[in-house]
């Protein structure tokens, strides 16, 4: 279902747990699917003997793509035209995060409406892990 | 940069099930046929995945060559351009521009253009070397389906996580 500009406002916001207490596994299968098998995210020993972490972490394109999954269930499949973020903290195993994604600009432009979004994702201690922006097409 | 990456509908169920993502779109054919984009499309990260064709990709081992992952301990391999954290950087930030949206049976090919490059100092990891690229990913058709600008950095030291 795609979002309507007359049915939304400014402030708007979509709250979503996109990762609950987030497991090893969860992130090697994203090192399989996505094809970034860097030792940091799936090698413990590498990690904290050579690397000097206290474990493995999360790969940040896996929370972007978790967050990405919290957008597209607000504006609708096939409907983002932008979507960016900065990694601001590493996501470790055992995270829970939650993504709010807030309606910061609803506009139209050459005659389609968009909607600009703000988007953070968090973890359980409230420290923000990703921080970016969306703009997806919406109805009138 | 990637000479063909063709898009699989089974590798977007994988890649949807790896981000947590049980939207139906990415599974069921019969039910995307019902939706606005009228078939199966990738989630919008997906194009990441690109990885996977890119010829001798430093972050997949190669057969038969040392690898700076782990076996029973560490194997000393050490990787070029590693950062201080060894682990050859982090990744900084992100960003798409979609012109549209991947569909499986669509051919990629892939065109790196260097960005900008600065640097800065952090309390927590030392001097930042940031690094950014542009990525054009066109499709059989030669059109243009999504922009993409990634920004690595380097690290003096492991991030502190104090």
């Amino acid at each position: 279902m795609a979002l309507k500009a007359s049915e939304i406002k400014v402030g708007d916001e979509h709250v979503e747990v996109v990762a609950d207490n987030l497991t090893r596994t969860q992130i090697v299968q994203y090192a399989g699917t996505s094809g970034d098998y860097n030792p940091l995210h799936s090698d413990e020993v590498f990690t904290t003997k050579v690397a000097g972490y206290p474990s493995v972490f999360a790969h940040g394109m896996l929370s972007m793509g978790a967050t990405g999954m919290a957008v597209t269930n607000y504006v609708g499949d096939g409907r983002l035209t932008k979507y960016g973020v900065r990694f601001v903290n590493q996501v470790w195993p055992g995270d829970t995060l939650t993504a709010t994604v807030a309606v910061e600009e609803i506009r139209e432009e050459d005659g389609q409406h968009l909607v600009d979004l703000t988007v953070s994702t968090s973890n359980q201690d409230g420290r923000e892990v990703v921080r970016g922006s969306a703009t997806a097409r919406i109805d009138p | 940069m990637v000479d063909r990456f063709p898009v699989e509908a089974g590798h977007i169920m994988l890649f949807a099930r790896s981000i947590g993502d049980t939207n139906d779109i990415y599974y069921d054919e019969d039910y995307a046929k019902t939706t606005e984009p009228g078939g199966i499309i990738a989630p919008p990260t997906f194009v990441q995945a690109s990885a996977q064709w890119e010829e001798g990709y430093s972050l997949r081992p190669t057969i038969g060559e040392p690898w700076f992952g782990s076996g029973k301990e560490p194997t000393g391999v050490k990787r070029e351009s590693s950062g201080g954290g060894g682990g050859g950087g982090l990744h900084a930030e992100q960003h798409y521009e979609y012109h549209r949206h991947l569909r499986p049976g669509d051919v990629l090919r892939s065109v790196n253009k260097p960005g900008e490059t600065w640097e800065r100092e952090s309390k927590r990891a030392g001097k930042l070397k940031f690094s950014e690229s542009i990525t054009e990913y066109y499709d059989q058709n030669d059109e243009l389906v999504i922009t993409a600008r990634s920004v690595g950095v380097q690290t003096e030291r492991p991030v502190d996580q104090g």
